[in-house]
């Protein structure tokens, strides 16, 4: 008995102790990128940052069952779908600030201020250098004509990247034009959908798919990898940014709002513009690959070398708004 | 919160249970209300456009890995339990070594031994049999159900072996004196003897099945579980998620109680070990035979994905391993002993009152609140916040009526919480590893010992527990190796700056660095055998 009470003395005191100094964060992403911002931050300005990391629906939860009792001042999330998904609940607060409004575009941010992206992620079609002819390729929506059948591999609709795709094609096509994609895209499927990112990749490499969708950080994770297999599938694809010529690269972030129930509401806006801040915005694109939200900062090389590419400009809120519908569609055409 | 009027017996030994069961209870009665909700969208488009499939698949997930886990874990049970042959003694503690690596971890090194770069391929590849190397697909439900079962076995085998163990020695002797061989005696006498074991043992690897995520998901198998998740994360509806989780529930309670029913109807009992117990030699074929059926499982279940796992660390470790590693391995570590110590206090209070008191009432509080290891933990993680937040706003009250000040969120972010929810979660564990033990020693002990007026007390310390001290250190162990790996509850419910080496090894493998995360998994596989090896010790020590 006296090893559990000791147990649980040790392990109380390891809870973080009260202090004026500090922002509590709720947050999906879990890089250590993150970590050491969140350092650098308490080095320059006194604040210690205590961070509580899960997925977003589960945080989202949370902090609607805490109530005005939650800790959290900061929700960070890796879509623009979640952060509209917690405005919807009424959980996050609009917050004003110059510093912010320089440094995130217009179109990264919620117009009140309820949230402000961070990073951007793009989702791209990445192709075989040995088997495809990049001239072949146009559009997200171009994948589903016959000539790419038994070729295209894409992960589960489980997954949030697809269904904010979805979500914007519903957006450019209406549910009905959407769902007619849907079906010719999964006509052309490689295999069931499976895995995750990387692993469409290496499915390329191995010769079961031709092209597939990914977000373009993966590709710079594989380049990057300590693994000579990662490293070998990796350079065996290129990027390809599609929609050139109409609606854009269809593009999401991941990004922060300061909750309603903030105390430290304060610290919390100055996180989030030191997140935004050149220094925080050049560590997440170089450790990340992810492209930055501050149009000031200079992008690593190998994200240079991709190109510059004509991303969606449609509200992301949107994203959020036609999840349900990007669901359904998934379900009726087979898209697992 | 609930009447113990019915209750035949009121007294302070039953009262105290109920109270202490309603408390575990509350969270799980809170889920199970959303039954009674309104149905939205989400719910019906849920039910009428997924379900029939998802539920499918976990049906044929359900009896498939099942009804596997029981035939290899079984036979290797009783060889174990009765005989001596080539690696016995090394495997009697070897086999539950897979319980010690994370089903979903099992599920990613097979996914990396059989992918494109890993070790089939490359070999197949070095055999110029590259062709056959892209039909070695492993990534679907047959692949699900393999990994499940290797993953899961030790459940069975673990109460199976000690059922085997308390049988006395006569059960075989008499088969024999009856002219029977050892097999029809393992068929006839041993294997029914120990079917609440098994029973038991499969009904922990069924409700983790039907609540896996992280395997199915990878693999690409939809499951009620996926339904669930699809219902709260896709479309945003939490509500609807938990009321599926609820039916999921309600379906594991009602198989239960059939199969609880359809036993009872069929009592056996007997005494407990009558003489010293003497292992069978087996040599040769035979021998060889045992030590193979022993090998294979230990080979698949651990082994193999061990192996995998030391791969990816030999390449990742100098990155990923840091001094932050001692932190989280006594996070882990801490949190797994307190809850195993607490989860075998309550559950035997759970079982003994039932026992003695006949009280049904006490028994199907048992019985509900062991429900809460069918659900996904991401699910029981709202019940718990639910329940404790309605606590917080009652203390909150109370403190600011009477004494004029407020606690604000008192539970909420503690680690208090976090171990009330392992406790709600894996309840079920140790109930059934402590049933288990209880079922087999029969009544006429506790009968025995409370004629000649031992009180209900005494009776539990100084006769039953001594009895029944392996079936406590098993159900301990287990629940310690859960808890180690547990992965939802943490995430969602620890306190700030607070990590795991379960949430780490997530971390890594969520941001699709599978190797790295084998760092985390590897040191929550050698924590989980260190108990395994203590405790066997320990059950070696009393079955001589």
């Amino acid at each position: 008995m006296y090893l559990v009470l000791i147990a649980t003395l040790v392990l109380a005191s390891l809870s973080p102790s009260e202090a004026d100094k500090e922002v509590n964060v709720y947050s999906h992403r879990h890089y250590d990128a993150d970590r050491l911002l969140f350092k650098k931050f308490t080095v320059k300005t006194g604040i210690v940052v205590n961070v509580v990391k899960a997925s977003a629906d589960q945080l989202i939860k949370r902090l609607e069952i805490e109530g005005d009792h939650s800790p959290a001042d900061l929700l960070i999330t890796v879509d623009a779908g979640r952060l509209y998904r917690a405005q919807q609940k009424e959980l996050l607060q609009p917050v004003e600030s110059a510093i912010l409004k320089s440094q995130v575009p217009e179109h990264l941010r919620d117009p009140q201020g309820h949230w402000y992206g961070l990073t951007i992620r793009a989702r791209v079609i990445v192709y075989s250098k040995e088997r495809v002819n990049p001239e072949q390729l146009s559009t997200y929506e171009s994948l589903a004509e016959p000539q790419w059948k038994g070729k295209v591999l894409v992960r589960s609709s489980q997954n949030i990247y697809n269904q904010s795709l979805m979500a914007s094609t519903i957006v450019a096509h209406g549910s009905e034009g959407a769902r007619t994609w849907a079906k010719g895209l999964v006509s052309n499927f490689a295999r069931t959908p499976k895995g995750n990112d990387r692993d469409q990749v290496k499915a390329i490499a191995s010769g079961v798919g031709d092209v597939a969708i990914v977000n373009t950080y993966y590709i710079g994770k594989l380049l990057n990898s300590d693994d000579e297999t990662e490293q070998k599938a990796g350079s065996k694809v290129e990027i390809f940014f599609p929609n050139q010529l109409d609606r854009g690269t269809h593009i999401n972030i991941s990004g922060a709002g300061v909750t309603k129930s903030a105390k430290n509401l304060k610290n919390a806006v100055k996180l989030l513009e030191f997140l935004s801040s050149l220094e925080a915005q050049q560590a997440f694109a170089e450790a990340n690959f992810e492209y930055p939200v501050n149009p000031q900062v200079e992008k690593p090389t190998l994200v240079k070398s991709w190109g510059e590419f004509k991303a969606d400009q449609i509200n992301l809120s949107l994203l959020g708004k036609h999840n349900f519908e990007a669901t359904k569609i998934f379900a009726q055409s087979g898209w697992r | 919160m609930v009447s113990r009027t019915f209750t035949p017996h009121l007294n302070g030994w039953s009262f105290s249970t109920g109270l202490i069961a309603s408390v575990f209870v509350a969270p799980i009665v809170y889920l199970g209300s959303h039954l009674f909700g309104e149905s939205g969208e989400v719910w019906t488009f849920v039910v009428v456009n997924l379900l029939p499939e998802y539920a499918l698949n976990s049906l044929v997930l359900l009896l498939a890995v099942g009804f596997m886990t029981i035939l290899i874990a079984t036979p290797a049970a009783w060889l174990i339990a009765v005989y001596n042959f080539p690696g016995s003694s090394f495997f009697s503690w070897a086999l539950v070594l897979p319980l010690a690596i994370p089903s979903y971890i099992t599920a990613y090194t097979y996914a990396g031994i059989f992918d494109y770069g890993g070790p089939v391929r490359e070999g197949l590849a070095a055999l110029g049999l590259d062709r056959l190397g892209t039909h070695l697909e492993i990534i679907n439900i047959y692949g699900v159900i393999s990994c499940m079962t290797f993953a899961l076995y030790p459940y069975v085998y673990l109460m199976a072996r000690s059922s085997f163990s308390q049988q006395s020695n006569t059960v075989i002797e008499a088969a024999q004196s009856l002219g029977q061989t050892p097999l029809q005696a393992f068929w006839r006498l041993a294997l029914p003897l120990a079917r609440p074991a098994i029973v038991a043992g499969a009904s922990l690897v069924g409700m983790e099945t039907l609540n896996e995520y992280g395997a199915v998901k990878y693999y690409g198998i939809d499951t009620f579980t996926t339904g669930i998740f699809t219902a709260w994360f896709s479309m945003g509806d939490a509500d609807a998620a938990i009321r599926l989780a609820a039916s999921a529930m309600i379906f594991v309670f009602v198989l239960l109680s059939l199969e609880k029913t359809q036993r009872r109807r069929r009592l056996f009992s007997q005494g407990p070990q009558s003489h010293p117990f003497r292992r069978r030699r087996l040599v040769g074929f035979k021998g060889a035979g045992a030590f193979i059926l022993c090998l294979l499982p230990f080979t698949l279940g651990f082994a193999l994905p061990a192996l995998q796992l030391c791969t990816w660390a030999l390449r990742t470790g100098h990155r990923i391993l840091g001094v932050d590693f001692f932190e989280l391995m006594f996070n882990s570590f801490a949190l797994a002993g307190l809850a195993a110590v607490l989860v075998v206090i309550v559950a035997l209070l759970f079982v003994y009152t039932g026992r003695i008191h006949e009280s049904y009432f006490v028994r199907l509080l048992g019985r509900i609140a062991t429900l809460g290891y069918s659900v996904p933990g991401a699910v029981i993680a709202v019940g718990v916040l639910l329940s404790l937040s309605q606590a917080d706003r009652i203390l909150d009250q109370t403190t600011k009526e009477w004494f004029g000040f407020s606690t604000g969120p008192f539970f909420s972010a503690t680690l208090i919480t976090l171990i009330f929810a392992y406790m709600v979660r894996f309840l079920a564990v140790g109930f059934q590893a402590v049933q288990a033990g209880f079922e087999g020693l029969g009544s006429h002990v506790e009968e025995a010992a409370r004629s000649l007026g031992a009180g209900p007390l005494r009776t539990l310390v100084q006769v039953d527990l001594p009895l029944i001290k392996v079936a406590l250190l098993s159900a301990a162990m287990l629940v310690f190796v859960d808890v180690l790996k547990e992965l939802p509850l943490t995430l969602i419910l620890r306190p700030f700056n607070f990590d795991t080496l379960a949430t780490r090894a997530f971390e890594l493998a969520s941001d699709e660095d599978i190797a790295a995360s084998a760092n985390a998994a590897l040191i929550i596989a050698s924590l989980g055998t260190l108990p395994i090896l203590l405790i066997n010790r320990l059950m070696l020590r009393s079955e001589k």
